[in-house]
């Protein structure tokens, strides 16, 4: 049962990957099955199962594309 | 579930234009939270400057102004001072800061204008393509030092928290980075000092803010910031360098 959610808005992600490098379960990967419009494979989660809402993903992207809720 | 982390009503819903992971754009949703959460989005005027944030005026979700290089200081100066009730900040890179507005920001804070500036420090030129900024590290390549920076040519770098801290003008002086969650977190709490200060009308305030360039330094955004962390930090130590608030104590 997950306690966190999180949602990106996938077409404005630059695929930097900072939130993959500090996401602590190491759920977040940068789909490249998909190319938004600026050309980069954006971030997604696998397994949103894992989630604990830690919020760490949001507060290093820096392109405040992260949403993050918690129960 | 509940929304515990979203995207700061103090920016503009614009995308940026910085490179992939640049830190530039934590560094703003700090400042944006941090305007948002004080409920002064509404009489807040911020000053951009020259450099790869010279579009920060439409980024935040507040009223700006453009300024000369460097000058966003004396711009922000004059703002505060026909408009005291406004919260006034600027907004620089240490292109714009600690080179060719070295003057303004050093008078700024020696006549202890109730401001707040925002100093992202990445040790180099970003937008005009990665030249020796005066704060380059020893040893550390740019475009026009090729072999890196020679301490017998070029000198070493200029510590601004440091030099501040020394004019009694200054109210409060902190160094931060934002290399991790963590220290995302304590670079927001010193930002929200500097501009309670500046509410409480306490004089200059500058938090330095310790950022990456991945595109210039030519690594990857993760490596980029562990690439901070083991060189610039102890070249630029992080900490508070003024605070009046601890005399009174």
């Amino acid at each position: 049962m997950a306690t966190g959610n999180v949602t990106f808005r996938q077409d404005w992600c630059k695929g930097c990957g900072l939130c993959v490098a500090v996401c602590p379960k190491k759920i977040i990967f940068l789909d490249e099955s998909i190319t938004n419009r600026k050309g980069y494979h954006p971030a997604t989660v696998k397994d949103m199962d894992q989630c604990i809402g830690c919020a760490n993903c949001a507060r290093m992207c820096p392109d405040s594309i992260i949403t993050v809720e918690r129960v | 579930m509940a929304i515990v982390y979203r995207r700061s009503k103090g920016l503009t819903d614009v995308e940026t234009h910085y490179c992939p992971g640049c830190t530039h754009g934590i560094i703003h949703r700090l400042v944006a939270e941090t305007l948002e959460e004080l409920g002064v989005l509404g009489k807040t005027i911020g000053v951009a400057p020259v450099g790869c944030s010279v579009f920060a005026y439409d980024y935040f979700n507040c009223d700006m102004q453009e300024a000369a290089h460097g000058r966003a200081p004396a711009v922000a100066t004059g703002i505060k001072r026909v408009l005291p009730d406004k919260v006034v900040f600027t907004y620089q890179g240490d292109g714009d800061l600690a080179a060719i507005g070295t003057g303004e920001i050093t008078h700024a804070a020696m006549r202890g204008e109730n401001i707040t500036t925002i100093f992202v420090n990445n040790a180099i030129y970003g937008m005009t393509g990665g030249q020796m900024a005066p704060t380059t590290l020893v040893g550390q390549r740019a475009t026009t030092a090729p072999l890196g920076r020679d301490k017998s040519h070029a000198g070493s770098p200029i510590r601004i928290a440091e030099m501040l801290a020394t004019l009694d003008g200054a109210a409060y002086i902190e160094r931060v980075t934002v290399t991790s969650p963590a220290n995302v977190m304590k670079a927001k709490r010193a930002i929200k000092k500097a501009f309670e200060l500046q509410l409480e009308g306490r004089g200059f305030t500058m938090i330095e803010v310790l950022s990456t360039c991945p595109t210039n330094w030519g690594l990857t955004p993760v490596k980029a910031l562990e690439w901070l962390n083991e060189n610039m930090i102890p070249v630029f130590p992080l900490g508070v360098y003024k605070d009046i608030t601890k005399k009174e104590a």
